[in-house]
C-alpha cells in the first residue's frame, strides 16, 4: 500500500509499530537482567534496606549493575537518586 | 564428522504457538526426505504429539518408562508408517510428571538414538521448567517457533538466552548452539495493514536466522483433527511452507514464499471488505 493512500497512515502509529517499540524496550531490559549475577536481586534488596534506614527513597531510586570492563575487570556500579531535603 | 544423528529441539517458551504441530511436520518432512527420524514428546504428563501424528492408539510404553528401564527403548518407539517408513515417535508419559526426567536418563536414551537415527526431533513443552530444559540440553540445533505476537516474541527471546547458556554444547563445549527462527501463523495482509509484527520487526528484535515462515491456514486444524502432519498436505500453503523448511534444514537455499499479501483484483478491491 503505497502512493496517496499512505498519506492517511503516515501520521497514525500502527499497533504493530507500538508492539515493536514496547518489545524492543522490554527485551533489552530483560537481556541485561539475564546477564547479571544470580546474587544481584538479593544484594539490591539489602542495599535498599540499609539506605532506607537513613534516607527516604523508593525502590526505583536504586540502580545497580555489574559491567565487564575488559578481560579481567568488572565494575559494580550503584546509583542512588536521593531526594534533596 | 561421524555418522551420528542430529538432535534438533523445537522450542518456544510460550504455549500454543505451534511447537507440536511444527515438530510433527519437521519429523514427517525429514522422514519423507529419506532421513530416518524419531520425534520425541518431552511434555511429560501432557502427551499430545501422538494425537498430532495420528498414532495415539498405538501407545503402549512411553519415554519415562524407557528412561526408568521399565521397558526396552525400542518398545517405547512407535513406527509411524502410515506417514513414512522412516518415521518414528516416542510418546510422553501421561501419568508421571517431569521429575522423572533425569539428565543421565535422557542422555542414555539420546546416546542410543543418535546411533540409530539420522534425526532426533525433540518436541519441547511450553515454559522453562525441567521438561523444556531437558528437551534442549542435548540438542545440536534449535528451532524456535514464534508467532508474530508480542508475548510470543518476548518468550522466544528468553528461550534464546537459555539456549545460549543451558545446553550441553554451551556448558561442556563452550559453543553456541545454532538457532533457527520459525515464524508460524503469519498473516501478510494484517502485516500490510500494520496490525501484525512483520518478519523484519521480529528479526530486528530476535536477530537469529529465519528457517521459514508458515502462513496462517485453516488446514492446520484440519490436519490435527485427522492426525496427519500438515506437511503431508501438498496443496496447502502451510504444508508447502513446511516443505520449504525441510529443504532449508537439509542445506538448500530457497526463497521465502507466502509472505506477501495477495494482490486483490479490481472487483476484489471494490467488494473485498477488510
Amino acid at each position: 500500500m503505497s502512493g496517496i493512500f499512505s498519506f492517511w497512515r503516515s501520521n497514525k502509529k500502527t499497533s504493530a509499530s507500538i508492539a515493536k517499540e514496547r518489545l524492543q524496550v522490554i527485551v533489552a531490559h530483560e537481556r541485561s537482567a539475564a546477564s547479571q549475577p544470580e546474587w544481584m536481586p538479593k544484594l539490591q534488596q539489602e542495599i535498599l534496606e540499609v539506605i532506607k534506614k537513613y534516607v527516604e527513597i523508593d525502590s526505583s531510586a536504586l540502580n545497580i549493575e555489574v559491567r565487564n570492563e575488559g578481560q579481567d575487570i568488572s565494575v559494580l556500579e550503584i546509583n542512588v537518586d536521593c531526594p534533596i531535603k | 564428522m561421524d555418522n551420528k544423528g542430529k538432535i534438533i529441539v523445537v522450542t518456544s517458551g510460550k504455549g500454543g504457538v505451534g511447537k507440536t504441530t511444527s515438530s510433527a511436520s519437521l519429523g514427517a518432512g525429514l522422514a519423507l526426505a529419506g532421513k530416518k527420524t524419531v520425534v520425541i514428546d518431552f511434555d511429560v504428563g501432557l502427551r499430545n504429539l501422538d494425537l498430532i501424528m495420528g498414532c495415539e492408539r498405538k501407545v503402549v510404553f512411553d519415554f519415562i518408562q524407557a528412561i526408568k528401564k521399565e521397558c526396552k527403548l525400542n518398545q517405547a518407539i512407535i513406527h509411524v508408517k502410515q506417514i513414512s517408513e522412516n518415521l518414528y515417535m516416542i510418546p510422553a508419559s501421561q501419568t508421571r510428571d517431569k521429575d522423572h526426567l533425569s539428565l543421565e536418563g535422557v542422555q542414555e536414551i539420546m546416546e542410543q538414538l543418535v546411533q540409530e537415527f539420522d534425526y532426533i526431533v525433540c518436541d519441547s513443552p511450553a515454559g522453562i521448567e525441567k521438561g523444556a530444559k531437558m528437551a534442549m540440553y542435548f540438542a545440536d540445533e534449535a528451532v524456535v517457533v514464534t508467532n508474530p505476537e508480542i508475548s510470543s516474541v518476548r518468550d522466544s527471546d528468553r528461550m534464546l538466552g537459555f539456549l545460549d547458556s543451558s545446553t550441553r554444547l554451551a556448558e561442556v563445549e563452550g559453543k553456541r548452539i545454532p538457532q533457527h527462527l520459525l515464524i508460524t501463523r503469519y498473516v501478510p495482509e494484517r502485516v500490510e495493514n500494520g496490525d501484525m509484527l512483520s518478519l523484519q520487526d521480529i528479526d530486528d528484535i530476535l536477530g537469529i536466522p529465519l528457517i521459514g515462515v508458515i502462513p496462517e491456514s485453516r488446514i492446520v486444524l484440519d490436519s490435527s483433527n485427522q492426525g496427519k502432519p500438515v506437511i503431508t498436505n501438498q496443496d496447502d500453503v502451510a504444508g508447502k511452507a513446511y516443505q520449504d523448511v525441510i529443504k532449508r534444514l537439509l542445506g538448500e537455499e530457497i526463497p521465502l514464499r507466502f509472505i506477501e499479501a495477495e494482490k486483490k483484483g479490481f472487483f476484489g478491491r471494490l467488494f473485498g471488505a477488510r
